[in-house]
């Protein structure tokens, strides 16, 4: 008899753990598409590169993002990501003094490589925006960003035809913890580059661009979202594959995930 | 004697009358139906996850950090009783512990605003949500514009689903039959069932469609005007976010009719076409030939 009855309390536990484990079963049997290299994962991923050729398409490549009046900054501008990346010691030395050794390297596929100081950037010719950040989380903010036009600087350089897309290389680091740190970087293709609007931004809100949004030098795309705006910036490299870099995929989110392109 | 008195009461099965078995659905309105199915499963619960990332909405352009422009938050707070989760809706606080806010998977407490059972994936991964979720907006948007040409060339649209006066004259009393679960089975729909149709397929489903493209910033760029239809990118993502509870109860009135009004005519009709209608109904113009 308690045989019997241990076999059905047995029986019992059996039951409620097969019962539990369905309904679990019910809300993580989608979970292999987190790892990053199946290959329904993958499949998926290729609406994003339609997404990129339909906006390529659809979209003026000099079309502005939209500009706001000053009434509708009300709020100082949302750090995010690396807001203090001095942990890292080149870039300590610098805020100690005062990033007057900074140098913005603009290199690879180029005629002639130059490197430019704080002060030169500041006094080529200056375009402010006060423009919508939005974040790949969901959240936006508006702020006034002032600086120099990418496009004229990499005129300087002169890119020569087999460039493509142009990396850009920062100083703050990521992960950390178990896994190495890895610096930042992001990329865009010439087309955002070259935009109108894509600034080498110096200046936040009529000050000097704070080291929590990304000092001495922050890159906005405007009309792609936030972490296709890399801070801390110290290297423009224009390349015609960026598969070397990192895990290849273009940027630091984009080897963890994210989708490249960054317009929507 | 007996014998005849068996005989002489009439053994009388109840027949049902049956009105004739008509082609009511084309295959572009099958097809298209199960498509949106599957579609919208993986769009809703990847929303959710990436709703997740930021779980509150706003009016206006921009989120409120240091103003007030939220009508809708759900977080985890400390309080006496441990960690609550709570959802805050036009500044009215609920406890939704348990649900949304602070909520319970694989014997771990989550502090997330969707619980996991409701989120693809399971687990907090944003990237993966946009990932699944950009792949069926394009099934979405793809499979809405192929129904939209079918039914405008086969007249499904014209017949089906646009309101003519006759049917908005109808729809007090088609609201009384459907309230009282009398339903009437014809070769289209009842005028209820049109106006239905109507708002999810002319309205919700370009609405979510134009408010999903809103908060791209590339879009934005492209066609200016839908930040001001739609009040700002935040607006816009709060009513994307609304058109979703919209569709979520428009699915949870939908099984139920079709439940009351008889599941296996009704999913034979979206499977195979063939719909049996209700006593009186015109057969098609082939079965009466034949």
């Amino acid at each position: 008899m308690s045989q019997l009855i241990l076999s059905r309390r047995r029986l019992l536990g059996v039951g409620a753990a097969g019962a539990s484990s369905l309904i679990l079963s019910g809300c993580d049997q989608f979970d292999f598409l987190t790892n990053r290299n199946d290959p329904t994962r993958n499949f998926l991923e290729r609406a994003n590169e339609l997404t990129y050729a339909a906006q390529r398409a659809l979209v003026p490549h000099q079309a502005l993002a939209r500009e706001y009046s000053p009434s509708e900054i009300r709020q100082g501008m949302r750090p995010n990501g690396s807001t203090d990346p001095r942990d890292v010691q080149e870039y300590a030395d610098l805020v100690a003094t005062n990033f007057t050794n900074y140098r913005l390297s603009v290199t690879g596929l180029v005629e002639t490589p130059m490197s430019f100081t704080l002060d030169e950037l500041r006094n080529m010719p200056a375009r402010s925006q006060i423009t919508r950040h939005d974040c790949v989380e969901g959240w936006s903010c508006i702020a006034k960003w002032t600086g120099t036009t990418l496009g004229a600087v990499l005129d300087q350089a002169k890119p020569k035809a087999t460039a493509k897309f142009a990396v850009y290389h920062c100083y703050d680091q990521m992960g950390g913890g178990l896994s190495a740190p890895e610096p930042y970087y992001e990329s865009s293709d010439l087309i955002d580059a070259y935009h109108p609007q894509t600034i080498l931004a110096y200046g936040l809100n009529d000050k000097t661009l704070p080291i929590a949004n990304g000092a001495p030098i922050r890159i906005r795309i405007e009309r792609a979202l936030g972490y296709k705006q890399p801070k801390y910036v110290h290297t423009i490299e224009l390349v015609d594959s960026f598969a070397r870099f990192g895990r290849g995929n273009g940027g630091y989110w984009e080897d963890h995930g994210y989708e490249w392109y960054g317009g929507i | 004697m007996t014998d005849q008195t068996a005989e002489s009461i009439p053994i009388e099965k109840p027949v049902k009358p049956k009105g004739p078995l008509v082609y009511r659905q084309s295959i572009f309105t099958r097809v298209t139906h199960w498509v949106w199915v599957v579609a919208l499963f993986f769009l809703l619960l990847s929303g959710l996850q990436i709703w997740n990332a930021h779980p509150a909405l706003y009016i206006g352009e921009q989120s409120g950090f240091e103003f007030d422009n939220t009508i809708l938050a759900i977080g985890a707070e400390n309080t006496d009783q441990g960690v609550r989760g709570f959802t805050t809706i036009f500044g009215h606080k609920f406890d939704t512990t348990g649900v949304l806010g602070v909520s319970e998977a694989r014997g771990r407490q989550n502090f997330i605003g969707f619980p996991a059972w409701a989120t693809i994936p399971s687990t907090r991964d944003l990237a993966t949500g946009r990932v699944v979720h950009f792949f069926f907006a394009w099934i979405l948007v793809a499979t809405l514009a192929i129904w939209l040409i079918a039914s405008l060339a086969n007249r499904h649209f014209w017949r089906d689903i646009l309101l003519k006066p006759r049917d908005v004259a109808g729809l007090p009393k088609d609201l009384v039959a459907h309230a009282t679960f009398r339903f009437h089975h014809g070769r289209s729909y009842t005028p209820l069932q049109k106006l239905s149709y109507f708002v999810v397929l002319v309205i919700l489903f370009p609405l979510i469609i134009l408010t999903g493209l809103t908060m791209s910033p590339g879009m934005n760029a492209a066609w200016p005007w839908l930040l001001d239809v739609f009040g700002g990118r935040q607006t816009a993502r709060t009513i994307h976010f609304a058109v979703m509870v919209l569709l979520v109860l428009f699915f949870v009135v939908h099984i139920a009719m079709v439940l009351l009004a008889g599941p296996f005519n009704e999913l034979r009709s979206m499977i195979t076409g063939y719909y049996r209608t209700s006593p009186g109904t015109e057969p098609d113009a082939k079965e009466t030939s034949k």
